[in-house]
């Protein structure tokens, strides 16, 4: 958390920084199935973020010790790429912050996707953090799960993840990068849309208890627009690839 | 030797690695636990919502600013404060620093292995920071010494010997190690460890409570069999008043109403943890 001695004023005339109301998402959108060599990919772009997430799989198991004989295994890798932030070059690979944010979403992917569906192999999700703007966990989740979808992995459900935030009194959807250095309290979310279940939820700062209820409440309204957009990228392949088919039956 | 590998022993090859693999006696002890929480038990009698055991021992180790030993039941997680001047961060030019970390020691449990950190002792050191931080229980601009000094408070986490809750022992072994460290006192840019000065700065207490969710029963402070049989947990700390960290972990699922109930559980809880803290005083 950066220093609060020159904290800006974030929030004016009750409109954020950006000209967002408390409850608006920033703009995102989401193409799928952009690499040629993944199983399936998606590229997101969600405020200032870009963020490409890819999956491999379901293939064989390694090391074959790690083998499951009843289900697969899902291995997850969160990076952000050393050219990501405003500032200095970071370091190369993961840290420990990526580690951790690989396991919570890894666990996240493990609730959704029907792993008894493929024993014995490994399903690998990779998401690079291009260009970082704050809630780059949130947009990771979000774009793999297309990726997922695209790859033709059988899930449960197209999860997302947004977070919810906390400038002085007021709580704010989809913090940015100023946002969440500046601001008193942060809590990414993950959810399955269809049963409104949590598969993530991660939390520092204050929040009363009648605000974490609000908080997941804003959450999951946030979801329905999030939703869409990530299921418009699935149409959008699918229809193109369509297109193209009757264009070579004219032919 | 444990009774499965005996039994897979007398296998033929096939079915023994089979037993191996798949752990028959941690299936039949997994089914158990979950049965018996379908009907709100718990294998060792507790309520659900009930802490184990514990004992909280400061002042353990000589050569620490501080240190404390925490028993949970049978999690016994050993904390080891020591603090060094060093240069601020950028971002912080008039603070401190907090560094958190956990080792999960090979002689702690069977599984535990020797190497690098595993994503499991990392998640838990990050939480227990997180709780600390968030709570602004060490007071870090109290930390700055003068221009380009400050001290670093290393706060280490050993854990000795795992049955289950990692995190609130952990937690608890962090605050109260803490809440028993003295500053050395420094001169000419450094610090001299054999003298003493003051007691560490401390603005609050947190409180770490776990709980884990079998099918749709919740308990708190998961044994070491509860935890592995569960399909999630989550780890809620709180200051008394607000809740200052949440970790969700595991491959299940919570609705918000679980969440909202097991807040108000914590916040509940803060009162019997921090009272035994500040018993060790």
């Amino acid at each position: 958390m950066a220093s609060k001695a020159n904290k800006p004023e974030l929030i004016v005339n009750g409109k954020r920084l950006d000209g967002r109301d408390f409850g608006d998402l920033r703009s995102l959108t989401i193409e799928a199935s952009v690499l040629r060599n993944a199983d399936g990919s998606a590229y997101l772009e969600w405020g200032n973020n870009k963020v490409l997430a890819a999956v491999f799989g379901p293939r064989e198991a390694t090391p074959k010790h790690m083998q499951d004989p009843a289900k697969a295994i899902v291995k997850c890798r969160y990076a952000m790429a050393p050219f990501s932030s405003i500032g200095e070059h970071g370091r190369t690979g993961p840290n420990r912050r990526a580690m951790e944010i690989s396991k919570v979403t890894q666990e996240a992917f493990e609730n959704t996707i029907m792993l008894t569906d493929f024993p014995g192999s490994e399903i690998d999700i990779f998401i690079e953090i291009l260009q970082s703007d704050g809630g780059t966990r949130a947009a990771g989740i979000t774009a793999a799960s297309v990726a997922l979808a695209s790859a033709g992995i059988h899930m449960k459900d197209l999860i997302y993840a947004v977070s919810v935030g906390k400038i002085g009194e007021h709580l704010v959807l989809d913090l940015n990068m100023i946002e969440d250095n500046y601001s008193d309290s942060d809590m990414p979310m993950a959810f399955s849309p269809k049963d409104e279940k949590v598969l993530l939820l991660q939390m520092d700062g204050d929040f009363s208890k009648e605000e974490v209820a609000r908080a997941m409440r804003m959450g999951l309204d946030a979801g329905k627009v999030i939703s869409k957009v990530q299921k418009d990228a699935l149409l959008a392949v699918y229809s193109k690839a369509a297109a193209g088919q009757k264009q070579e039956n004219g032919a | 030797m444990h009774c499965w590998q005996f039994i897979a022993r007398q296998l033929p090859a096939r079915n023994r690695k089979m037993v191996l693999e798949m752990g028959a006696i941690d299936i039949v002890k997994g089914h158990y636990i979950r049965e018996l929480a379908g009907k709100g038990v718990r294998e060792d009698g507790r309520g659900l919502l009930d802490f184990r055991n514990l004992v909280i021992k400061p002042n353990v180790l000589e050569n620490t600013e501080g240190s404390a030993q925490v028993d949970l039941g049978g999690t016994r997680v050993l904390c080891g404060v020591k603090l060094q001047v060093e240069s601020p961060m950028d971002d912080t030019p008039d603070q401190g620093n907090l560094i958190v970390n956990s080792e999960l020691l090979p002689l702690a449990h069977a599984d535990f292995e020797v190497g690098p950190p595993r994503p499991e002792a990392i998640e838990l050191a990050r939480v227990v920071d997180r709780g600390i931080r968030a709570a602004n229980c060490v007071n870090l601009t109290g930390l700055f010494i003068e221009a380009e000094k400050a001290w670093s408070v290393f706060v280490d986490l050993y854990v000795l010997n795992y049955d289950g809750n990692l995190f609130d022992a952990s937690s608890t072994a962090a605050m109260a190690a803490l809440m028993h460290t003295k500053v050395p006192k420094y001169e000419n840019g450094k610090a001299i460890y054999s003298e003493k000065k003051n007691a560490l700065k401390l603005d609050s207490t947190v409180v770490s409570t776990t709980f884990a969710k079998l099918d749709n029963t919740l308990m708190l402070d998961p044994s070491i069999n509860e935890e592995i049989e569960s399909d999630t947990r989550v780890t809620i700390a709180n200051d008394g008043k607000v809740v200052r960290a949440m970790q969700k972990g595991k491959s299940g699922s919570f609705s918000t109403q679980e969440i909202e109930t097991l807040v108000d559980v914590s916040l509940g809880k803060y009162g019997e943890i921090s009272k035994k803290l500040e018993h060790t005083r």
